[in-house]
C-alpha cells in the first residue's frame, strides 16, 4: 500500500490486507539497511490476527521515495506524518535498532498517537564507532559485511523469514546490499548510522513516554548489548505506565534469529 | 560464534545450519524421518500454513534435516537460502517452473549435461517454454539470443563435455541488461572451487548426487538463491516475473516480492514448486549428503591434487591425442579458468585415445581401480567410454559434432593414491594400444 507522506511516495506492507478503521493498528519501523521485509513473520502474523499492519520502508529505502532521514528527529517527523496520513488513530509502535530510537522519539513527541511502544535491539546512547561511520562512506560493502558479523549470534538459526532452509546470515547481508544499491542518490547506510550516533534525546524522550513499553533484547547482541539498554529500561520502569523486558536468544536480529520468541513477546504484550 | 570476519568455508561446512540437538544433546544432525509435525493448536496450524510463523508442517515442503543441508549449502555458496529436491534434474525443473510458464524463453549454453539438454530441448518445449542454445564462449550469441519473452540465462560452470568455462561475469552482465537472472549448474565445481554468486550469478543448483554427497550413495539436488536479483524491478521495467511480483491466487494472493525483498524466488519455489510438483528429497538422503558436505573441503583438495597428476601423466602419454582439462594451456578455457577457478576446474574431464571404438572398449575393460559406470563426483575414480555406452547409437559424424571421438574417454578422478590411478591407466593404455 502506498501513502504520500511529506510529498513523497511511501510504501507500507500491510500483510496483504486492506486497512480497517475498526481494528487496532501496529506500525513496525525497521533499522539501518533494512526495509519492511525484516518484519515478514511478525507483520504477517498480526495482519492475520485482528490488526491493521503498517510496515513502511523508511524514506529513501527500497520502495519509498525521498531522502533517507538524516536524524532520529527527521525519521520521527516522517513516522508521525505517516501515522496521520493513515488516519487510523493511535497505534502500537514497534521499532528495531535505529527504528527503536525513531519509535521512542515518536512516542515521546506524540503521546496521543502511540498507545503501546516496543523497542527491539535498542540502546541509548546508540553510539557507532568512528571506524564504522567512516567505513559506511569509504568502504560500505566491506563495512556491511563486518556489521553483519557483529549482528549475528548463530550459524544455526531456527526456521526464519523464508521458512525452513533460510540462511539468515546471508539474508540480512543480501537485503543490506540491496537497500544500499537501490538508492543511487544518497548513502542510506551512513545516514542511518550517523543518525543513531548523533541522537542525544533518548533519556529525555523516555521520560515523556506515557504508554506501556516492552523491551525485546538479544541475549548475545553485540551491536546493542542488553546492558546498553539498561539506562532506558530503568527510566521506563520509573514511570507510571507498565514496562516489560524480554530477553530472547539472539544477536541483533531478534526477528530472524529468534522469530518465535520475538513473536511470543509481542503477542504477550500488545493488546488491541 | 561472533567474531570480526565471516566464518571460513571449512567451518561452515561443519557447522552452518546445525547446533547440538536441544532435545537430546545429539551432536550430529538427527535424521527426522517423519512425514509430518504436530501442531501446538489449530491457531498454530493456521499460522504455519499462512506463513505467519516459520516451521515444519509436512516433509514434502520442509523437514528439519533437509533444512540443515539447505542452510549449509546456502552458506557455502554465499546465498540466502536453499531448497533441497529429489535430484539435480528436479532442481533445474524447479528453477524453470518457478520463473516462467508457457510462452517463455530461455537462453542456455550448448555445453550442458545431456539430461539438462533433454529437459530444455524436448520436454519444456512441449510445455511451451522454448530454449535457444548458444555456445558458452559466444558472448555476442548470448546477447543476440535474447527475446522479449526471455526469462532466464542458464549454463554450467564448466560445460559438458569439453569443460568450457562459463564466463559468468560477462554472461551475467548481459543477462542483467536484459532484466533476467543467470542460473548456473555448479555440480562439477562445487562451492569449494567456485562460488558463482561472487561472479554475478543469481541462482545456483547442484546435482548433490555428485561432489556434495561425494560417496556415490544417493540421488539429490539443491537450488540456492543469492538474493541478488531484483524481481520487482525487472517486473516494473519489463512485465516479466509476474509469478513473483503479482498476487498469486494459488497462495492467498501473496505477492512474493512484497513479502520478501530478497527471497521471493525461494518463497514461491517452496510454496508452489514443492507443494505441486512434489520432487522432494528424503531426510535420509539429506543426512547422507550432509555427511559428504562436512568433508567437502578435504575431498575437493584431494580430487584436485590427483587430477593434476593424472592430467600431467595423460598429457605426456604417446597414445593420448588430447586431454581436455582447462589446467592445460592448450585448452581454450585455460585463461578463463585461471581467473575464475584458481583452485582448479574440477576432476571430471575427457581425453582421446589414438584408437578406434574397440580400443576404447579395451581400455575401459582393462582398468581395475576405475569403475566403469555412468556417474561422476564419487570418492572412487570412475570411467566411461561414450562411444560404446551413452552415445553408442551415434555415427562418427554425430559423435564429432558433440566433440566426441571413438577414442574419447571420460574420467572422474577420485581420492585414491594418485600413483595407483596412474599405474591403472598405464596398464589400460598399453592394452588398448596393443589391440591395434
Amino acid at each position: 500500500m502506498q501513502f504520500t507522506v511529506n510529498g513523497h511516495t511511501t510504501y507500507c506492507y500491510t500483510g496483504g490486507k486492506p486497512l480497517d478503521a475498526a481494528k487496532p493498528t501496529v506500525v513496525f519501523i525497521h533499522g539501518a539497511l533494512g526495509d519492511h521485509s525484516v518484519w515478514i513473520l511478525q507483520s504477517r502474523y498480526f495482519a492475520n490476527h485482528g490488526w491493521n499492519v503498517l510496515a513502511p520502508d523508511l524514506p529513501g529505502h527500497s520502495r519509498s521515495d525521498g531522502a533517507p532521514p538524516a536524524s532520529v528527529a527527521a525519521a520521527a517527523d516522517f513516522t508521525v506524518a505517516l501515522i496521520r496520513a493513515a488516519g487510523l488513530g493511535a497505534v502500537a509502535l514497534v521499532g528495531h535498532s535505529f527504528g527503536s530510537l525513531i519509535a521512542l522519539e515518536v512516542a515521546a513527541r506524540e503521546p496521543a498517537l502511540v498507545n503501546q511502544l516496543v523497542l527491539i535491539g535498542t540502546a541509548f546512547p546508540m553510539k557507532v564507532s568512528d571506524a564504522l561511520l567512516e567505513g559506511s562512506v569509504n568502504s560500505p560493502v566491506k563495512t556491511m559485511e563486518m556489521v553483519n558479523v557483529f549482528s549475528r549470534a548463530t550459524l544455526a538459526a531456527p526456521p526464519s523469514f523464508l521458512g525452513p532452509g533460510t540462511w539468515v546470515y546471508g539474508g540480512s547481508l543480501a537485503l543490506a546490499k540491496r537497500v544500499f544499491a537501490h538508492n543511487t542518490s544518497a548513502n542510506v547506510f551512513h545516514a542511518s548510522f550517523k543518525a543513531c550516533n548523533d541522537y542525544l534525546g533518548g533519556e529525555a524522550a523516555m521520560a515523556q513516554v506515557q504508554c506501556p513499553v516492552l523491551f525485546i533484547l538479544g541475549a548475545v547482541d553485540q551491536m546493542t548489548p542488553p546492558k546498553a539498554a539498561q539506562g532506558l529500561v530503568k527510566l521506563a520502569q520509573g514511570r507510571a505506565a507498565p514496562t516489560k523486558v524480554v530477553t530472547v536468544n539472539s544477536g541483533h536480529h531478534q526477528m530472524t534469529e529468534a522469530p518465535e520468541e520475538t513473536l511470543a513477546a509481542l503477542r504477550g504484550f500488545l493488546s488491541p | 560464534m561472533a567474531g570480526y570476519s565471516d566464518p571460513g568455508f571449512d567451518t561452515l561446512a561443519l557447522h552452518a545450519g546445525a547446533s547440538p540437538d536441544p532435545a537430546t544433546g545429539a551432536r550430529a544432525v538427527p535424521i527426522h524421518l517423519t512425514t509430518s509435525f504436530v501442531f501446538e493448536s489449530s491457531e498454530h496450524a493456521q499460522s504455519l500454513f499462512n506463513l505467519e510463523r516459520a516451521g515444519h508442517v509436512y516433509s514434502r515442503i520442509s523437514n528439519p534435516t533437509n533444512a540443515v543441508l539447505e542452510q549449509r549449502v546456502a552458506a557455502l555458496e554465499g546465498g540466502i537460502g536453499a531448497i533441497t529436491v529429489a535430484s539435480g534434474q528436479a532442481a533445474l525443473h524447479l528453477s524453470v517452473a518457478t520463473l516462467m510458464g508457457a510462452g517463455s524463453h530461455i537462453v542456455a549454453s550448448t555445453a550442458l549435461y545431456g539430461g539438462s539438454q533433454n529437459l530444455l530441448h524436448y520436454t519444456m518445449r512441449r510445455f511451451g517454454i522454448d530454449t535457444t542454445f548458444v555456445k558458452p564462449g559466444d558472448i555476442d550469441g548470448w546477447r543476440a539470443a535474447v527475446r522479449p519473452n526471455t526469462k532466464l540465462f542458464f549454463g554450467e560452470t564448466v560445460g559438458n563435455p569439453g569443460l568450457d568455462v562459463l564466463d559468468i561475469p560477462t554472461v551475467s552482465a548481459i543477462a542483467h541488461e536484459a532484466s533476467v537472472p543467470l542460473l548456473v549448474d555448479s555440480t562439477l565445481t562445487s562451492p569449494w572451487l567456485m562460488k558463482p554468486f561472487e561472479h554475478g550469478a543469481d541462482l545456483v543448483y547442484h546435482s548433490a548426487t555428485k561432489f556434495l554427497s561425494g560417496h556415490g550413495t544417493v540421488i539429490g539436488g539443491i537450488v540456492v538463491d543469492a538474493g541478488s536479483f531484483d524481481w520487482a524491478g525487472a517486473h516494473a521495467k519489463t512485465g516479466k516475473f509476474a509469478e513473483l511480483a503479482e498476487p498469486y491466487d494459488g497462495f492467498h494472493n501473496m505477492v512474493f516480492t512484497e513479502e520478501s525483498t530478497v527471497g521471493a524466488f525461494l518463497l514461491r519455489a517452496r510454496r508452489e514448486g514443492l507443494r505441486d510438483f512434489g520432487a522432494c528429497m528424503s531426510p535420509h538422503t539429506a543426512w547422507l549428503i550432509l555427511q559428504g558436505v562436512e568433508t567437502l573441503p578435504l575431498r575437493m583438495a584431494q580430487h584436485m591434487r590427483n587430477t593434476q597428476k593424472v592430467v600431467e601423466f595423460l598429457a605426456g602419454n604417446s597414445f593420448v591425442s588430447r586431454v581436455g582439462h582447462p589446467m592445460l594451456d592448450t585448452h581454450p578455457s585455460h585463461a578463463l579458468a585461471q581467473k575464475l577457478l584458481p583452485r582448479g576446474a574440477g576432476s571430471v574431464f575427457s581425453f582421446d585415445l589414438k584408437g578406434n571404438r574397440d580400443q576404447g572398449k579395451k581400455f575401459v575393460e582393462t582398468l581395475k581401480i576405475f569403475s566403469h559406470l555412468a556417474n561422476v563426483g564419487d570418492c572412487r575414480s570412475l570411467v566411461i567410454h561414450p562411444a560404446s555406452t551413452t552415445h553408442f547409437r551415434m555415427t562418427d559424424e554425430a559423435l564429432a559434432a558433440g566433440g566426441i571421438t571413438q577414442g574419447t574417454i571420460r574420467l572422474s578422478i577420485g581420492l585414491e593414491d594418485a600413483d595407483d590411478l596412474i599405474d591403472d591407466l598405464k596398464r589400460a593404455l598399453k592394452a588398448a594400444e596393443k589391440l591395434a
